[in-house]
């Protein structure tokens, strides 16, 4: 009975003194303000600041080699509570959500052929140039939707869709889109012209029925040129997000039928 | 000279259905010049040509209209008389997108026109005059890579050619373009032998050709009966992939080429499609550029299989109503063998240097993949003559994770498809090894940019300084 | 103003665009065909309690099949025949006499814990077959191995009303064991006028698993393997040879006993041979083998069972990763 005592205290007595020196020689200092960022950003370890996650954004702040606001999905709130243990000074940024720009469904635009083969984007673009008549358009493989780290986008009728309001514009889905049809905009714009193709009107056509023609009407229709609302690439029209068109009569009067007045964008056509 | 059998026998390979018959016995056709040509400025591998004639210009037959652009490149010349439509974006066979020239053809004014390039004497000729030729007849592999001649016929600094191994073996199945060049124009191979060896050195030369074309075999023997040093004409066993460069050095000289990114030169040796070889004669002795080659259009859905001569650029629907038209629906189209051919999805394609055949398949000659699991049979290693093991690979790809397939070799993937040929699951192996290489190729592209870019951050610091 | 879909409308895959025409089905056929003489032999020997064994683990394990596939939602598997051929193993790997209701809890476990839980075909790291063996000789051990006695088909059989007999592996244990062989002197001559003889071994007239008692039948169901090219030769080869050099260097019982009783050349040719759970690589399945065998013989001499093949088996599946990081083939023009 004794010796048990004595061993089970000696034990303890041992294993304290060990803790005891280990705190002393061994500890690793770290800036306590390094877990103090961590715990106000998100959580959501997206890495769409750039860093391998939320805790090796936390360092980068705290070292000052990463800019306060770099974090979307936390967005001005998070970038405020970071000011305010750092007490450098956030940069306003402005929510922004991915928009996929493309509304051709696989009933709007053809298929030129039956795709065999690995259900991946780049992959499948790299078969026969894709089975999709339009080059610029979804093909819906899901490359973006498989690296979401929300969930936010989905695959309807051959179409990659998201919603806006689990979106935390993390922008891996731009990188992974190998049409570079998915541009991260502001959340508050809810006019977005849905297409990304360029060439000439009876050419597109010719592959969707819902493909941008280029013929100026969503311009001519908010206030013209001068009002700045839309900019022209080729024939294709893009929504200036800088100075978004705010009167939704436009997107009815569209012939082409490719704008949109959504505000979650997750219904579309 | 004198033939023997193959001396190395690699490991792995496959048994395809060749389907030979539908096309061997039918002697090449010149096809009429058809009204549109679509001439393409990425024929060859490497930097497509750089597009010099714009819409509505008046070219000529053998007209540079594409310059070389960098040094693995290719000029591309107009391959009939004509006038430009348009210049523009086209969708190529393998999938891709380059600029092409649409020509509107016209027929040509003189049926026995003036040499396109002045005629050159092979025995007098410089090596340096025979390689300029090479490069401006803008000859490329016409195996199907496409790599350029005159790159490979100048080896550089340091290094020497001991073997010029000619590729006659054409193992794709349903292809009889090699088979056919061989036969009918071995006169032809035998010179452009002889100019080879004047541009690498007097190096032995090798002619592999499989079993299944022992008609070949005799042409090959009667051609080159009287020819000096060491030649040897190889038979090799019937066995996909045979024609791979890699595995014909092995089995006719027995050297093994290391991972990429060595070339066979690095063991010495020179590989070169027959069809290339009959091209550089004609280019040195008639002045003759690379503007037609041979193409084998065949399938079970292809009314009268053919081998066609015909221009660079012509569209397949030209080729298919030379044949007859469809027999019936096809439901896929190949451009190239069945093997390592790519699908199309419309006629409206045109070929290239590099086109070898067109097939049209019905839906019985049509399979499916599917995406079960990988049961762990290990056909894919057996059959892979690589000696990789193409089940993890496809197993990592599959849930994304590059790095697994890179440590496994998989940049060493030679893309034969033997591995998904014998896949008793169906799975998309060969599709898996593209993705990962591509995805590899484009990661090393952007640590280059990257690498480039901090040198020239430095390099601009250093200079402020 | 919807644009038309060409009429022309082809497949787009990447190549190769040929394919031999194997299937999953097939070769899964093929094992099921090559079992076949066995399974005939194990029902003349041990009659209708063999054939309602076999009946009954195969329907239980494709309706598991089936149930599990519908729970998980995922597409039905049942057409690859992978269940039929998982139940007929496990029937063959279980004493005739083995109560009905026993045999279908095994092959709910087959199929169910063994095989869909780690997702299915291709995917489990051990053979469903033999894990449920495992599972139902330690969970009914009695039962498990109690053996039938063969029905005596030929005269010199001698008719007793005996219907139970220990199995000759055990008989060997006991004359040839460790116990045995550390007294003086084995009664070997005494030993051997206790086992089968070596026709009734090749036959599979003795007691035993319905499906492990003839090995001429399997040696026969191996070949069409081979011949097929359902299976490489390194696995049954290695473990075989593995079995024989072991009891030739130990002594004991005699080799060609060793191998031709028990579940050796079942284990051998059929459950080793098992594409998920053994080596991909040429090498690797010698090792694989050579381990079976070893492990096998180490259970046999010291081991609390007469008989360690299965468990052999499900420990060799256990180091085929290990076994498949160590074997990698080398690229050709690889370093």
């Amino acid at each position: 009975m004794i010796i048990a005592i004595v061993c089970i205290a000696g034990i303890g007595l041992v294993a304290a003194v060990a803790l005891a020196l280990a705190d002393r020689y061994l500890a690793v200092k770290e800036d306590p303000r390094i877990g103090m960022v961590t715990a106000v950003l998100p959580g959501a370890n997206c890495g769409g600041c750039g860093f391998a996650g939320c805790d090796a954004y936390a360092r980068a702040l705290v070292a000052g080699t990463a800019p306060n606001g770099a974090c979307a999905a936390g967005g001005d709130a998070c970038a405020a509570e970071v000011a305010k243990i750092l007490g450098v000074a956030a940069t306003a940024t402005e929510k922004r959500v991915a928009l996929v720009k493309c509304c051709g469904t696989r009933s709007e635009a053809i298929r030129v052929g039956d795709y065999n083969g690995i259900c991946d984007c780049a992959t499948a673009a790299m078969t026969a140039g894709g089975d999709k008549g339009c080059k610029f358009g979804c093909l819906g493989y899901g490359a973006c939707a498989n690296v979401c780290p929300k969930n936010a986008i989905t695959i309807h009728d051959g179409l990659a869709k998201v919603d806006k309001r689990l979106c935390i514009g993390c922008g891996k889905c731009v990188k992974a889109c190998p049409k570079n049809l998915i541009e991260l905009v502001p959340a508050s714009a809810t006019i977005h012209v849905l297409c990304n193709n360029p060439v000439r009107g009876p050419e597109v056509r010719k592959v969707c029925g819902v493909g941008c023609m280029g013929c100026h009407l969503c311009e001519k229709n908010s206030g013209g040129k001068e009002a700045g609302h839309f900019t022209f690439q080729g024939f294709l029209a893009k929504v200036n997000y800088e100075n978004p068109p705010t009167d939704a009569t436009i997107v009815s009067k569209c012939p082409a039928k490719c704008m949109i007045e959504d505000p979650h964008f997750e219904t579309g056509h | 000279m004198k033939t023997v059998k193959s001396p190395f026998k690699f490991k792995g390979g496959v048994h395809p259905d060749y389907n030979k018959e539908l096309a061997r016995d039918m002697p090449i056709e010149r096809l009429p010049l058809p009204g549109e040509l679509v001439i393409s400025m990425s024929q060859h591998l490497g930097a497509p040509a750089k597009c010099i004639v714009k819409a509505g210009d008046e070219v000529k037959r053998g007209q540079v209209i594409g310059e070389k652009n960098g040094f693995i490149s290719v000029l591309v010349r107009a391959s009939a008389d004509g006038k430009v439509k348009a210049v523009e974006k086209r969708l190529g066979p393998a999938g891709s997108s380059a600029d092409a020239v649409i020509l509107e053809t016209v027929p040509p004014e003189d049926n026995n026109p003036a040499p396109i390039l002045p005629p050159l004497d092979w025995k007098t000729a410089t090596r340096e005059e025979l390689l300029k030729r090479v490069e401006e007849a803008g000859i490329c592999g016409m195996g199907g890579a496409g790599f350029p001649t005159s790159v490979k016929l100048n080896p550089p600094p340091g290094k020497r050619c001991e073997y010029l191994v000619l590729n006659g073996a054409e193992c794709e199945p349903y292809l009889t373009a090699d088979f056919r060049v061989m036969l009918e124009r071995a006169d032809r191979i035998r010179v452009g032998v002889e100019i080879m060896r004047k541009i690498l050195g007097m190096c032995a030369v090798r002619i592999a050709i499989e079993d299944n074309k022992p008609e070949a075999i005799t042409a090959m023997e009667k051609a080159f009966a009287d020819i000096e040093g060491n030649v040897e004409i190889v038979r090799l066993p019937v066995l996909y992939p045979q024609g791979s460069e890699k595995h014909q050095i092995y089995a006719t000289v027995g050297r093994i080429v290391p991972e990429p990114p060595a070339l066979p030169i690095d063991v010495g040796c020179v590989v070169e499609n027959v069809g290339t070889v009959a091209a550089i004669a004609d280019a040195v002795e008639k002045g003759e550029p690379l503007l037609e080659r041979v193409t084998t259009v065949s399938g079970d859905a292809v009314a009268t299989p053919k081998n066609i001569l015909a221009p660079s650029g012509t569209k397949y629907s030209d080729l298919v109503a030379f044949c007859g038209g469809e027999k019936e629906h096809p439901a896929k189209i190949i451009s190239g063998g069945t093997m390592m051919g790519f699908a199309v999805s419309s006629l409206d394609i045109a070929t290239t240097k590099t086109t070898s055949g067109l097939l049209l398949l019905s839906s019985r000659k049509v399979f499916q993949y599917g995406s079960q699991a990988c049961i762990n049979c290990g056909r894919c290693l057996r059959a892979c003559p690589m000696n990789l093991n193409p089940a993890e690979i496809s197993k990592a790809v599959e849930a994304d994770d590059i790095k697994t397939a890179e440590n496994a070799h998989v940049m060493t993937c030679i893309e034969c498809g033997a591995c998904s040929f014998g896949c008793p699951a169906y799975r998309t192996i060969t599709q898996f090894c593209r993705r990962a290489k591509a995805s590899i190729r484009a990661r090393m592209a952007a640590e280059r940019a990257a690498a480039a870019a901090a040198k020239a951050a430095e390099d601009a610091k250093k200079e402020a300084k | 103003m919807k644009p038309k879909t060409p009429e022309n409308h082809f497949v787009l895959s990447s190549s190769p665009h040929a394919h031999a025409n194997s299937s999953v089905r097939r070769i899964m056929l093929d094992v099921i065909i090559a079992l076949l003489p066995t399974t005939l032999m194990g029902i003349w020997f041990f009659g209708l309690p063999a054939l309602w064994t076999v009946l009954v683990c195969v329907s239980s394990c494709v309706l598991t099949e089936l149930a599990c596939r519908l729970a998980m939602k995922r597409e039905n598997t049942v057409g690859d025949l992978s269940a039929v051929l998982t139940g007929l193993l496990l029937a063959l790997n279980l004493p005739a006499g083995i109560p009905l209701w026993m045999a279908i809890v095994g092959s709910i476990f087959a199929i169910a814990i063994a095989k869909q839980v780690f997702g299915g075909l291709g995917m489990n790291p051990f053979n469903p077959a033999l894990a449920a063996r495992a599972f139902m000789l330690i969970s009914f051990t009695g039962p498990m191995t109690t053996w039938l006695r063969p029905i005596s088909r030929c005269c010199c059989c001698d008719a007793t009303d005996v219907t139970t007999m220990a199995t000759p592996l055990a008989t060997m244990k006991r004359m040839f064991g460790v116990d045995a062989t550390t007294s003086a002197t084995p009664h070997f001559p005494k030993a051997m006028e206790n086992l089968p003889s070596l026709w009734d071994m090749l036959i599979g007239n003795m007691p035993g698993c319905i499906g492990e008692v003839s090995a001429l039948a399997l040696a026969i169901g191996c070949a069409y393997l081979l011949w097929r090219k359902v299976i490489t030769w390194h696995i049954p080869a290695s473990f075989i040879a593995t079995v024989f050099v072991y009891s030739l260097i130990a002594g004991g019982a005699p080799a060609y006993a060793q191998v031709l009783t028990g579940g050796v050349m079942l284990g051998a040719c059929f459950m080793a041979t098992d594409y998920a759970t053994s080596p991909i690589t040429a090498k690797g399945k010698l090792v694989f083998g050579v381990g079976c065998g070893l492990v096998c013989m180490l259970i046999r001499q010291f081991g609390g069972y007469p008989e360690g093949c299965s468990f052999a088996i499900l420990i060799m599946n256990a180091v085929c990763p290990l076994i498949n990081r160590w074997t990698q083939p080398k690229p050709f023009g690889a370093k």
